[in-house]
């Protein structure tokens, strides 16, 4: 016996709402889904009339339906929006070529404009490009930043006063959880908001923040719209995919699992400051823009940035790794040595600085002579200003003529005397074949100075023994300056080794 | 009579089947109409018809959760899930979610 449908009581329900667990008719389902969309649009007035929109369309499902689903909301409720059709192009071959040809049709379905902005012509890296440089991991982090500016970029170049993406409400729940699983709270109190704006940037809405992937979907089928589906073909290994199974078995438990795992997202407050050289006094979070390109960021230098600064270098994993670190050398190349800040730019195209540690798990994971007792004072430290240029050095055994100063008030840190030639360890080649982790493999050159343990007795820990490993921080009060870290690494195993050479003597 | 069935694939379901989006069966005798239900015919296409990466097909004894199932163009939570009993002539439309979007 057919079921009927709850609201209209005449027609036979084909759905039950993963919402509100009603049975529905398809007439009532086009009626209700459209009018919560509408219903969203105006709580959050999210446009204003005569507003130019762009709709960032991807020829995917979520975005086909945005399209038609904006199309058919400002016919009927005239909105008065002048709609255009948004698309980037990573240049992922077998990918993307087929979905903009989806979104192509869309464009003459619709009836409205359609611009494409590919990373080529903006960044000169296609995906492509880059996941042969980089390999499969991390691959969508390149994607993901390099697709929020080519959007803004895009959106430009058609002169729009507001972007709306295809965000589903399934998307916006594995976002936050996402960020509490890496306790990113900055990003966890913004992945909610319906519209992110700033004074700098286009504001961005995602109008099926309450909508249900499976509506959408059923949606798309029910109207037979036109959309491309395929796994992005490097996104196997991304994280995103695992949280999504997750909040999948959720929903299928229970279906409200997805709308509350938003509202948790929403009533999420931290009590302490987010970042403190982001927030401003009124404690927001202060936007500049980015020294390279203009675009805003919250850092010296952007995010898309520092990772092209890693891809050009042929470094790109440490910029995934720390890029606040990254950022900080970057920016200040010119800072300790005083030179020509020309000159600093232009060694930072060749080259990244020695300053710049490898992946602070990649150094530790390098295995150190055993007969050694170093202190690891990585990245923050500076050689000499005297040294043309360090970072050649540092991939070999560190230069024996230079102090350690500190990188801001030039405080000697440890003479030059001090400072130990080590043999290279053979980094992940030191594992067995299983416990190899390929991501750090490129990793392998030790950045670690390794200097005599009289000269560091200065660092807290290091006198007493008290500790095997810690920050180090410039030891001039004035200054404090957070250099880096030291560790024993290798010296639990030079007890066991050689345990006849005594303790405290120059390694 | 052996049951006839038709199957179709969608939402990035039809990589999984060799980008068949839509298929005619006619089951096997061990599918009497009648008793036979969903709950039997999953089993029987992953084994026949699948031909790639069933963990993204079935997970435990029924579809992976994300992918939609419909009924005669009808959401097969109406139509009381794997208990539903096949009848000639259906047509099975799988949807995934999970893909991209």
């Amino acid at each position: 016996m057919p079921k009927l449908c709850v609201l209209c009581s005449t027609e036979r329900a084909v759905l039950k709402r993963p919402k509100t667990a009603q049975q529905i008719c398809r007439t009532c389902f086009y009626q209700v889904f459209e009018t919560e969309i509408h219903n969203t649009i105006l709580d959050a007035k999210l446009f204003a009339r005569g507003d130019r929109v762009a709709i960032a369309a991807s020829g995917g499902k979520d975005s086909t339906v945005l399209a038609h689903v904006m199309t058919t909301l400002n016919e009927r409720y005239d909105y008065g929006l002048d709609l255009c059709l948004l698309s980037v192009d990573e240049g992922i071959t077998g990918y993307r070529d087929d979905s903009l040809e989806t979104v192509k049709r869309n464009e003459t379905q619709y009836r409205i404009p359609l611009k494409i902005v590919s990373y080529e012509e903006l960044y000169g890296w296609s995906m492509d490009a880059i996941v042969k440089e980089i390999g499969m991991k991390n691959n969508c982090t390149f994607c993901g930043v390099f697709r929020r500016q080519a959007l803004d970029r895009g959106a430009a170049l058609l002169k729009v006063d507001h972007i709306v993406t295809g965000h589903n409400a399934d998307d916006i729940a594995e976002t936050v959880l996402m960020n509490i699983f890496r306790g990113d709270i900055s990003r966890l109190q913004r992945c909610t908001a319906i519209r992110t704006a700033t004074d700098e940037t286009i504001p961005r809405s995602k109008p099926f923040k309450y909508t249900y992937e499976k509506e959408i979907v059923m949606y798309a089928y029910f109207k037979k719209l036109d959309y491309f589906s395929t796994e992005c073909i490097y996104s196997p290994n991304a994280y995103r995919g695992y949280a999504r199974a997750f909040l999948k078995d959720l929903e299928a438990i229970r279906p409200s699992a997805i709308m509350d795992i938003i509202h948790s997202g929403e009533a999420w407050q931290s009590k302490t400051e987010v970042k403190i050289n982001a927030v401003g006094k009124d404690g927001k979070v202060t936007v500049g823009t980015c020294e390279r390109c203009g675009y805003m960021s919250s850092q010296k230098m952007c995010k898309a940035c520092v990772l092209l600064e890693g891809l050009n270098s042929g470094l790109p994993k440490v910029a995934i790794g720390n890029s606040s670190k990254y950022r900080q050398s970057g920016q200040s190349g010119g800072r300790p040595s005083k030179r020509d800040k020309n000159m600093a730019k232009a060694d930072l195209q060749d080259a990244p600085p020695a300053t710049l540690s490898p992946d602070p798990d990649a150094s530790n994971a390098v295995p150190t002579p055993a007969d050694d007792c170093p202190v690891q004072a990585t990245n923050a430290v500076e050689l000499s200003p005297s040294s043309p240029s360090p970072r050649s050095k540092a991939a070999a055994a560190p230069p024996l003529a230079k102090h350690l100063r500190c990188r801001k008030c030039r405080t000697i840190l440890v003479p030059a005397s001090s400072l130990t030639s080590h043999e290279q360890g053979s980094g992940q080649q030191a594992f067995g074949y299983r416990k190899r982790d390929p991501a750090l493999e490129i990793a392998t050159t030790c950045s670690a100075f390794h200097v005599s343990e009289a000269d560091v007795d200065w660092i807290d820990g290091v006198a007493d023994g008290s500790k095997n490993e810690d920050k180090i921080s410039c030891p001039n009060a004035k200054c404090g300056t957070k250099l880096g870290a030291w560790s024993w690494a290798g010296r639990s195993f030079w007890k066991i080794v050689t345990c006849a050479a005594p303790a405290g003597t120059d390694h | 009579m052996p049951l006839s069935i038709t199957l179709e694939f969608s939402g990035g379901m039809e990589l999984l089947f060799n980008n068949e989006k839509r298929k005619q069966v006619t089951l096997p005798d061990s599918f009497a109409p009648g008793t036979a239900t969903l709950k039997d015919l999953l089993p029987w296409v992953r084994d026949n018809l699948l031909t790639e990466r069933a963990e993204l097909f079935m997970q435990d004894d029924t579809v992976r959760p994300g992918i939609l199932v419909l009924i005669n163009e009808t959401d097969w939570e109406l139509e009381g899930e794997l208990e539903y009993k096949i009848q000639d002539g259906d047509v099975i439309v799988f949807i995934s979610t999970l893909h991209g979007g």
